[in-house]
């Protein structure tokens, strides 16, 4: 089992003739995702090649989900014309849109959020999208890191997670859903934990986060009060100097707030077990479902 | 980017929010100049992005040219918790008769935006919302239909604000959306004794990411430094104070390494993002900055190859060191490479034998390699 994506999964890819959309759609059909459509504006009707595959082009999400069924759109836009895809997918009822742009402005995310709610699950931006092993991945996350098991981890870094999934890839994952570093993101880490916790293809959960926010304070009171499955977290950032960014728009440690420290003390007060490093989360993660056993 | 004073009152007054009049001198001359201008009492306002300018001595009223010019000159080159005072607000001096609060934000928590206002300002506004929640009106704000006439009306009624400051409240919103800013903030908002409605001081953060749709002139001026060499080309790079420089790509990786230095028993000499799908250019640029910074003693190159190819990574060290020539010796680099093309990665580098290389093959084992060589050396 997985979460949000499976084998099932009827891709499309918006901005899929572009340089990144041509590379990243030949990485999800080598790693065994349905890509049903690519879409960009203004070229419908053309297909393109890759390799022994070949996928119709359309002008728009909706004649490309009419025309395929696709359900899973995944968004390779230059930033400035973001918010109008995305909201394009919305408009044509696409259950879920990975948005992998990086750079998009937070009054555009705040926009497509609010007209997603209750209709598209929006996952990003700025995030490497997610992958259920062995079935299907969205987005750019590697494919042959890992193996399919029965762990899932969701993640606020891009690389952060291919750490995990490679310290963890004897064990195997579910869904690794990387949610993005951005102030404002579609899927939460709550998000991910309710759908994990429902999911009896997953045994235990990583919860990766860092400096800036409250997300994972607020992730640490859901799970002290609705998660029964185990959890291992790591928390990025102990070192960051307040004030700066650190990479990603979200990751600023602003005062006494959105520190790592006080993220690991509200996650370790709600009994989730909290490495230091990777390497220590990951031999957490071990011994938690060794003790399972 | 957080705006100055100055600039943010800029934005405000062509919103049509009432502002004190004003203008910003970077000379006692100036400002004497600017105080003969306005012809009345004026304050002097040193121009610093942060916060506490009054504790600090940065806000000094003046009655005349004359004694604008001293005031000036006395703040200009001040320091205030760390940040140099160049330039300084010169503006007509109002008298408040009640301050208020206000502010638009993104709320990172509910992925929204938020009002906040409060018949109290001038304060504190967190320790206000602290010690007195109520005294802060928080209102979420529909994304879609935003702040119109009647929402502004209910804010300010709720708040305990007149009703003549509804419209400046529906103008600073205004600002937010077409300014693409992250905060905008009033503080105090004012009504003078003669009821006008003024904002006496501002603060906005805008987005950066936005920046493409906005033409704007806010840079600062370069000091030549390694962080804006750095961001010329391209790279996401910080200045921290230890001696062990980090590289790596992606931004949660690179401050994961920063940490299991630390760890290590080092201090991070700063963080280096070369971000995703780096080519051997990008990874050379990096490695240049990095040592162009003396404090650093030896260097960790943490990779995690994903959508970035592990023999790019190991070409752009090659070619570095190449062109760095006698500047790439004496201070040892640890390399760990994983992921995508890994292998190949570290066989170019084992046949570069390049005496500064060395290669770990865990991310633990390399930042405490790292670790070891700077306190060594």
């Amino acid at each position: 089992m997985a979460i949000f994506l499976t084998k099932d999964s009827r891709v499309l890819v918006q901005g899929m003739t572009g340089a990144e959309g041509t590379r990243h759609t030949a990485r999800m059909l080598a790693a065994g995702t349905d890509v049903v459509a690519g879409v960009t504006p203004g070229k419908g009707g053309r297909s393109a090649d890759f390799g022994e595959r070949t996928v119709p082009v359309f002008g728009s999400v909706a004649e490309a989900v009419e025309e395929t069924g696709a359900d899973v759109s995944v968004v390779f836009v230059p930033p400035r014309f973001t918010g109008g895809a995305v909201e394009e997918a919305v408009a044509a009822g696409v259950p879920l849109c990975v948005v992998i742009t990086e750079g998009v402005p937070v009054h555009d995310t705040v926009r497509f959020r609010a007209l997603a709610q209750g209709r598209t699950r929006i996952i990003g931006p700025n995030c490497p999208g997610l992958i259920s092993p062995g079935q299907s991945s969205a987005g750019i996350i590697p494919a042959d890191i890992t193996f399919a098991g029965r762990i899932g981890l969701v993640s606020k870094s891009g690389t952060l997670t291919y750490q995990l999934m490679y310290e963890l890839r004897d064990l195997g994952f579910s869904t690794c859903v990387g949610i993005g570093g951005d102030p404002v993101v579609g899927t939460t880490h709550i998000d991910c934990l309710r759908a994990f916790q429902d999911d009896p293809g997953t045994d235990a959960i990583v919860l990766i986060g860092e400096i800036g926010g409250d997300a994972e304070e607020r992730a640490a009171a859901h799970i002290a009060g609705h998660v029964t499955k185990p959890v291992v977290a790591y928390v990025a950032g102990f070192t960051a100097p307040e004030g700066r960014t650190m990479g990603h728009a979200g990751a600023i440690v602003s005062g006494s707030s959105g520190t790592a420290q006080a993220k690991k003390e509200a996650l370790e007060a709600a009994g989730v077990r909290v490495g230091r490093t990777p390497s220590e989360t990951a031999r957490l993660m071990r011994s938690v479902l060794a003790g399972a056993r | 980017m957080d705006l100055y004073e100055h600039q943010a009152k800029e934005l405000f007054g062509r919103h049509g929010i009432p502002v004190p009049r004003g203008a910003v001198a970077a000379t006692p001359a100036e400002a004497r100049a600017i105080a003969a201008e306005l012809n009345q009492p004026v304050v002097i306002k040193a121009q610093v992005k942060t916060g506490g300018r009054g504790k600090a001595g940065g806000i000094r009223p003046a009655a005349g040219p004359a004694s604008a010019e001293q005031e000036a000159a006395r703040v200009l080159g001040m320091d205030i918790k760390g940040h140099r005072t160049r330039r300084v607000l010169v503006e007509a001096a109002t008298v408040p008769f009640e301050e208020y609060y206000a502010a638009f934000l993104v709320d990172r928590a509910e992925g929204g935006f938020l009002a906040m206002v409060s018949g109290q300002g001038g304060m504190e506004i967190e320790e206000l919302a602290a010690s007195d929640p109520d005294a802060v009106v928080r209102l979420p704000v529909d994304p879609v239909t935003g702040v119109d006439a009647g929402t502004a009306r209910l804010l300010a009624a709720r708040a305990g604000l007149p009703e003549q400051a509804a419209e400046a409240l529906e103008r600073l919103w205004r600002v937010l959306v077409a300014e693409d800013a992250l905060l905008v903030e009033v503080n105090p908002l004012v009504c003078t004794t003669d009821q006008r409605i003024v904002a006496l001081d501002g603060k906005v953060t805008l987005d950066g990411n936005a920046a493409f749709r906005h033409r704007r002139d806010l840079a600062e001026p370069s000091d030549g430094g390694l962080e804006d060499r750095a961001r010329a080309k391209g790279l996401n790079y910080v200045k921290l104070d230890g001696s062990v420089g980090v590289i790596g790509n992606g931004a949660g990786l690179v401050m994961s390494t920063l940490d299991v230095v630390a760890g290590a028993g080092a201090a991070p000499a700063n963080f280096l993002d070369i971000g995703g799908g780096a080519s051997a250019q990008v990874m050379a640029d990096g490695l240049e900055i990095i040592l162009a910074d003396p404090d650093v003693r030896s260097v960790l190159v943490n990779v995690f190859g994903g959508i970035t190819a592990c023999d790019a990574v190991a070409n752009g060290i090659v070619t570095a060191l190449e062109l760095l020539g006698e500047r790439g010796r004496g201070r040892p680099i640890v390399v760990r490479l994983d992921g995508n093309n890994a292998e190949l990665g570290r066989r170019i580098l084992d046949e570069a034998r390049h005496p500064a290389v060395r290669q770990v093959s865990t991310m633990d084992g390399a930042a405490a390699t790292a670790a070891g060589l700077a306190a060594g050396a």
